[in-house]
């Protein structure tokens, strides 16, 4: 018999930092990480020694991890995470900073992800992605995760009946987002018969289908309720959370993920229903995972993302708002940040700090995170049903 | 259908030769178990020893129970394709030069899901078989077969580029007259070798079967004498930049063991030949053929060392023989490591039973027929292994080898 699970009343998530995204850097990670870590303070008008609680995700730390981190920022936290979770480090570092802050074993923490972005940068980090990477995905023509999104993707397609048409929609919408949101690097519009004359990378992957690699970071702090309302700060509360990894193990092959296994539950904790969430900020390393997201969190049956993609519209101003900023697909992949960047936009559209990408009236929003293609499959998933501060 | 290979043209004499580049070659400890396999041309995964489930990637404990009996063993190689990519590009050098390259993922129906080169006559949904094969870092991968042979399937990219097929390559035979060069120079000719350069180190004893074998246009004789330092450069100064595979066939073979064996002039001889030669010949030929390791169709891509099991462990009544034996599979070790990292060529090892030869008169049978060994060398250029057994008795002799050395030492 499973415990029932606590809530999350009390605790928030403040300040949505990015530092712009930039495509090639020459500083390291801790540069980017720094340079998170002091917006948040800025921004909340708190001291090194208010934050006791860090949590960090980055690929390109090494050889540090967190610990390392601490002393080079001169932080002494009494609470300290490492999150290797790729895209689903933005919700899984919410949270455990909420359970933390919760349970009092930290005030305040900040949540950092951020990634540099040399020139040979994502060719080192994929190469030595994970254990069963090295031994049995790179040694075939080393395609990176652009090969094993072609194989999910040909595989999806084949169930379903989905077009490049369909993946094409979701990214002409997310760029006509991103067109409205200054940090994203991609600042062309992008037609359909663009998407569809793009090279071809790895059928049916073309170059739209394809994040940018880059270098850049995100940030959030979680606190008390009344330590936010203390110092004057925006917050959002927390309604629901899940996190689940190599879920349905026994698929030969991935046509869904963590979420369908534990989505009941996360509605049912938060106390709402699909119809109540105003926009989705979904992980979109590639437009494929973005239908199963779709199909897995509820808003249409399996195997029904192609149709669900062909009834709605996804922009800002749309029946479907998503990816508001533009995604990672629009705004660049900033390694682990690329699993803040759905969260940080969450929190700015809760505050009504999203500038021209705002949704009106969203009052609650959901963020999903996938991440991890550590063989043959993306292990690790969770999501966030988040509120306004007076929804 | 697989397009056919056609012989390559003349190489332009101006153009610079591509220089060879790896495959990704790390891998886990572990998962060496893939390459020990490969090696010796068998298809196996780790199986869970106490819940029989079938493990792939290569794990460290099972999957599924957790248990740490996992052994390597055959396991049935069939699956279905489930979905096929055309990779257009790629993060790595070597595969950069060969786009576009076809992977894809199989359901084994031993259980796992396996992401493996595609052969290009196998398409998504098809029942495929997966062998596994050394690439050209050495290390062992995955092939997704069609199920039934296709007419020229071997020239499909994935397998040219891990087999050293003898077609439309030239191979120099550096003892021709022994009756294992006599019949490798028969099998090459019938496996479409464009040249067998055939050494000839006796010119002065004459061979009716090899002044058959000379009479075929494809056969050019080389006065090649693997003792002598100086004759080894001229031919390799000659030829040694059109070598694309070597077979080193000469062998020196006496009775006796050492005991009371006090001939040293037998010792030398046979280390001369069966060890001191190769060294010539590797030094000489060596180099050339790294340089060449990627150029093209007819890249050199083969190095191949004759070599008797008792390479492994003496037999005592031939106990300076196998003194020499030993020391060429020492030298064939070192050549191996080197030649991987200096553009892949492979080395083969071929092991062999008692041959049936005039140097083996008063061995009881089983023997190995020349013929035999000569089919072997071929398969296993073909299929790209690199240690070949060849014969019962060599595969008793390993099979008990690797039971228990020990056993072994005291029966021979």
């Amino acid at each position: 018999m499973t415990a029932r699970r606590m809530g999350y009343e009390g605790v928030v998530a403040v300040a949505p930092v990015t530092v712009p995204y930039v495509r090639y850097c020459i500083q390291s990670a801790h540069w980017w990480l720094g340079k998170a870590l002091a917006s948040l303070l800025r921004q909340s008008g708190l001291g090194k020694d208010d934050v006791d609680g860090m949590c960090v995700s980055s690929f390109t730390l090494a050889p540090d991890t967190a610990v390392g981190l601490v002393q080079h920022l001169g932080m002494s936290p009494r609470w300290l995470d490492h999150i290797p979770m790729g895209g689903a480090s933005g919700v899984v570092a919410l949270r455990r900073a909420a359970r933390a802050v919760q349970a009092g074993d930290a005030d305040v923490v900040a949540c950092l992800a951020g990634d540099t972005n040399h020139v040979d940068s994502f060719r080192n980090t994929v190469s030595q992605f994970s254990r069963f990477a090295q031994d049995a995905v790179y040694p075939y023509g080393a395609g990176g995760p652009n090969a094993s999104f072609a194989l999910l993707t040909r595989n999806y397609m084949n169930q379903t009946g989905a077009t490049r048409e369909d993946f094409g929609k979701l990214c002409v919408a997310q760029r006509a987002n991103a067109l409205r949101f200054p940090h994203a690097l991609m600042k062309k519009p992008l037609t359909l018969q663009q998407y569809l004359d793009a090279r071809e990378i790895a059928a049916p992957i073309h170059l739209f289908d394809c994040v940018m690699p880059c270098a850049g970071a995100d940030a959030f702090l979680v606190m008390r309720e009344a330590r936010a309302r203390d110092l004057g700060l925006p917050f959002v509360r927390i309604l629901s959370t899940i996190e689940r990894h190599n879920a349905w193990r026994g698929d030969a092959i991935q046509m869904r993920a963590g979420w369908s296994v534990d989505r009941d539950a996360f509605y049912d904790h938060a106390g709402v229903t699909i119809a109540d969430v105003d926009f989705l900020q979904a992980y979109d390393d590639y437009p494929v995972i973005n239908m199963m997201q779709i199909e897995d969190l509820g808003f249409c049956e399996k195997g029904e993302g192609p149709r669900f993609v062909r009834d709605h519209s996804f922009t800002v101003d749309g029946s479907f708002p998503f990816n508001t900023n533009g995604g990672q697909l629009s705004v660049g992949q900033a390694g682990a940040a690329g699993g803040y960047l759905g969260m940080v936009e969450a929190l700015r559209q809760l505050t009504d700090a999203a500038g021209d990408t705002q949704v009106p009236q969203a009052r609650i929003g959901l963020v999903s995170g996938f991440g991890m293609i550590n063989y043959d499959r993306g292990l690790c998933t969770g999501a966030a049903l988040l509120a306004r501060s007076d929804a | 259908m697989t397009e056919p290979l056609t012989r390559p043209p003349r190489k332009d004499p101006v153009a610079r030769t591509r220089q060879a580049t790896r495959p990704p070659t790390p891998r886990s400890r572990r998962a060496l178990g893939l390459t020990a396999a490969a090696a010796l041309g068998r298809f196996e995964l780790q199986v869970c020893q106490d819940c029989g489930t079938t493990q792939y990637p290569p794990r460290e404990v099972c999957g599924h129970c957790l248990s740490e009996r996992l052994r390597w063993q055959p396991v049935d190689a069939s699956g279905r394709l489930l979905a096929l990519t055309v990779l257009s590009h790629s993060n790595d050098l070597y595969f950069r030069e060969r786009l576009p390259w076809r992977i894809g993922s199989i359901e084994m129906a031993a259980g796992p899901t396996v992401v493996a080169h595609v052969h290009g006559d196998c398409k998504e949904g098809d029942t495929v078989r997966l062998a596994l094969k050394l690439d050209r870092s050495g290390q062992a991968v995955m092939i997704a077969l069609p199920q039934e042979a296709t007419p020229h399937m071997e020239d499909d990219k994935t397998l040219r580029e891990t087999s050293s097929d003898p077609k439309f390559r030239r191979v120099l035979v550096t003892d021709g007259k022994t009756a294992v060069g006599l019949a490798v120079i028969q099998a090459l000719l019938d496996a479409g070798a464009t040249t067998v350069f055939a050494g000839d180190p006796e010119t002065w004893r004459r061979s009716a079967q090899f002044d058959v074998l000379c009479k075929d246009p494809r056969v050019l004789v080389q006065d090649l004498n693997i003792t002598d330092g100086d004759s080894v450069e001229r031919i390799s100064r000659s030829i040694g930049g059109k070598v694309d595979i070597l077979i080193n066939t000469a062998d020196y073979q006496r009775e006796g063991g050492i005991l009371f064996n006090r001939d040293m002039n037998k010792a030398r001889e046979a280390l001369d030949i069966n060890c001191m030669g190769l060294i010539r010949l590797a030094q000489h030929f060596g180099p050339a053929m790294a340089g060449r390791a990627a150029d093209g169709i007819n890249n050199a891509v083969a190095w191949v060392n004759v070599l008797s099991i008792y390479a492994h462990a003496s037999l005592p009544a031939r106990g300076l023989w196998s003194m020499s034996q030993a020391a060429a599979l020492s030298v064939s070790q070192c050549l191996r490591q080197e030649f991987l990292h200096s553009g892949g060529v492979r080395v083969v090892n071929v092991f062999s039973g008692p041959l049936d030869h005039e140097w083996e008169q008063r061995t009881p049978p089983p023997r190995v027929a020349p013929k035999a060994v000569a089919a072997a060398i071929v398969k296993a250029l073909r299929e790209g292994s690199e240690d070949v057994y060849v014969g019962d008795v060599a595969q008793e002799f390993l099979a008990r080898w690797r039971d228990n050395p020990k056993g072994l030492e005291r029966e021979l």
